[in-house]
């Protein structure tokens, strides 16, 4: 039964060639974008170079200060001297690393401008996250405490200051003239990982924004907090959530203030979504909802209309396997599975396009380091993705089909 | 075999209701071979749907081998045709799709059988019709008689008791037109199959056992 299914699918599918090519563009090139962006996605959440402990990190990325009175609101990255002070007393933490966000400063090598981007950072950030150093080791903090003139730059960095040279530690790199001596060369870090990525890193006691001054709780620092076990991360979260309540809030214009220890995921979307208690990981998770759902709908209509075309111009076909004998409910399923066979097809070749796609993305170089790879996860997904899609576009046409009156189906030419 | 009884035939649409069938009363018996005349527009086709269980009748019943059909369900109604009728048409619709042999194992699809028992009886009944020769071939092949040949074939591959034809010879010349007319009258007389068939043909409904002519509806002899 299933194989004259198959026989028929195929051939229709070769006689229909524009609309073959319609509906298998259609499948093939949503799922691609959907892979795509998976994929992006997955890179962007999941990559776990250089913080290999997330399971164990907080992330406290920025605060929220509002003043219920007159309207005020107010988010960004804390100052140093907010996370030193309270972060820093966190005491089920096992340590904690504080950095700035990324900094633009520019050097000149042979005449030509380079941009480096430079991120200043507390000594306990090398321990913390595992960045992998090709030659040379972390600032101490010693050199920290002593504000040394010393930097850990990226192989990126090395490659366009210094040109291919076997070793760079204890070389001067310039920036924004000022020198600093090379202590380590790190694998580069992808800008995808916005709190990890920098060109060039320097101790924090370097930072141009005096951090020994700012005494107001916004600066441009973001700390991530290692606790011993990922058992602890909830009473790191209980703890910093009290701590925070206590804080005086010395500014009048404000009257509440929100900063929180979440997990990488959370602590990401608060960034851009939080308000308040709420960290807008819901919303999210509606959006991203809404929006995969929508982007499948429209080829779904699109299919479910092709199909009705397509089953309807076989009417003579319908009539014909009535007046022997099909039940409507065995056509329903004829032209379900004849659905599958072609989406599934859509599958195939939208499979394949992803990775083209991904190949060219991934050679193209636009964003730096980043390296996409299928996730098997997603793909299976996809697939399973493809046999929904099959049964959504199919089922509709089928039904209005198999309740065609035979005479009629017969009759029609 | 078959039995109608004051069979009425209503179409109605929006502006106008015709009145296709009126009060017929038919008795076949089993392997009768019986014609059905008259003008264009006079109903035969109804009738023969009808008969076939492709439409039900305004009013009225219809015995087939003496089972009341009126109360069955889609698939009831769907398998008593695939066991009993076999159906011919006078423009083929053959699955042009699919090869000859596919187009003639279709009513078996519906049935219990295997792959291999499938072949072998299309097969056969290809060899009836005398067209064994050409089951690779697509319907858009062959001929006018030939693809009214592969229907036949068709038609009779599930050993059906009754045959119902719709001017199975309406689009063939002469020559074609008595070919498939000495087919089916040697499968009436081999096989001891009921055929009712509706033509224009004077000539053709001589051959067979039985006329009844209808005129708007009506049966008029
Ligand atoms: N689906 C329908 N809706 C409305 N009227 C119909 C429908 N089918 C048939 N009729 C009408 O019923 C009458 C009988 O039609 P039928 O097709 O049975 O005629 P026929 O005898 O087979 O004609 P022909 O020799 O041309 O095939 C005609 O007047 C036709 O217009
Ligand atoms: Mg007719």
């Amino acid at each position: 039964m299933l194989k004259n299914y198959f026989k028929i699918a195929i051939a229709v599918l070769r006689r229909r060639k524009f609309f073959t090519f319609i509906s298998l563009f259609g499948i093939s090139f949503t799922l691609t974008v959907l892979m795509v962006l998976a994929a992006f996605i997955d890179r962007v959440g999941n990559s776990n170079y250089p913080d290999k402990k997330r399971d164990r990190s907080l992330y406290i990325l920025s605060m929220e200060m509002q003043g219920t009175k007159n309207g005020y609101y107010n988010r960004g990255p804390h100052s140093f001297y907010f996370l030193e002070h309270y972060a820093g007393s966190l005491k089920s933490a096992e340590k904690i690393a504080i950095s700035s966000m990324f900094d633009y400063s520019s050097t000149y090598v042979n005449n030509k401008k380079v941009a480096i981007n430079q991120k200043y950072t507390n000594a306990a950030y090398w321990q913390v996250l595992d960045y992998d150093f090709l030659e040379g080791k972390p600032f101490t903090p010693q050199q920290v405490a002593n504000a040394e003139r010393v930097a850990v730059i990226s192989e990126d960095t090395k490659t366009a200051y210094f040109g291919n040279i076997p070793s760079v530690v204890g070389k001067y790199i310039e920036a924004d003239d000022i020198k600093y001596r090379v202590t380590g060369v790190v694998k580069n870090v992808p800008i995808t990982q916005i709190m990890m990525y920098g060109d060039m890193y320097l101790p924090y006691t370097l930072s141009k924004g005096d951090y020994k001054t700012n005494k107001g709780f916004n600066g441009n620092f973001s700390a991530i907090v290692l606790a011993k076990s990922a058992a602890d991360l909830p009473k790191i979260k209980k703890e910093y959530a009290g701590i925070v309540a206590r804080i005086p809030i010395t500014d009048k214009d404000y009257d509440h203030i929100y900063s929180f220890a979440d997990t990488y995921f959370v602590g990401l979307v608060r960034t851009i979504l939080g308000n308040g208690n709420n960290s807008g990981v819901g919303k999210v998770i509606t959006g991203l909802g809404i929006f995969v759902f929508l982007f499948m709908l429209l080829p779904t209509i699109n299919l479910v209309n092709i199909n009705i075309t397509r089953i309807m111009e076989r009417s003579s076909e319908i009539g014909v396997r009535k007046a022997f004998g099909a039940s409507s409910r065995t056509l329903v399923y004829q032209f379900i599975v004849e659905n599958i066979i072609l989406t599934l097809l859509g599958g195939l070749i939208g499979i394949v396009l992803t990775l083209v796609v991904m190949s060219l993305i991934n050679n193209a170089g636009l964003i730096a380091n980043l390296n996409l790879t299928i996730n098997y996860t997603v793909l299976a997904c996809s697939l399973l993705a493809c046999l929904v899609f099959g049964l959504l576009s199919g089922v509709y046409p089928a039904w209005r089909m198999s309740r065609l009156n035979v005479v009629n189906a017969l009759k029609a030419k | 075999m078959i039995r109608l009884q004051n069979i009425e035939k209503v179409y109605r649409t929006d502006t106008i209701q015709t009145l296709a069938l009126n009060s017929i009363n038919l008795d076949i018996e089993k392997g009768e071979f019986l014609s059905i005349m008259g003008p264009s527009g006079c109903g035969k086709s109804t009738l023969l749907n009808i008969m076939g269980l492709l439409d039900a009748p305004s009013k009225g019943s219809i015995t087939i081998d003496s089972q009341d059909t009126a109360s069955y369900s889609d698939k009831q109604l769907a398998r008593f045709r695939n066991k009993k009728l076999g159906f011919i048409f006078q423009s083929y619709h053959l699955i042009n799709d699919l090869q000859v042999l596919d187009n003639v194992e279709l009513p078996l699809l519906y049935r219990d059988t295997t792959a291999k028992e499938r072949r072998a009886l299309a097969t056969e009944a290809l060899e009836k019709v005398g067209l064994s020769n050409r089951i690779k071939h697509f319907p858009t092949q062959l001929s006018g008689g030939q693809r009214q040949r592969v229907a036949i074939a068709r038609a009779i591959v599930g050993k059906p008791e009754i045959i119902l034809a719709d001017e199975p010879t309406g689009n063939l010349d002469s020559a074609m037109g008595n070919e498939i007319m000495d087919i089916l009258l040697q499968l009436n007389r081999t096989d001891g199959t009921t055929i009712v068939m509706v033509t224009h043909d004077q000539y053709m409904a001589q051959k067979t056992h039985r006329l009844v002519r209808l005129f708007d509806g009506s049966q008029v002899q």
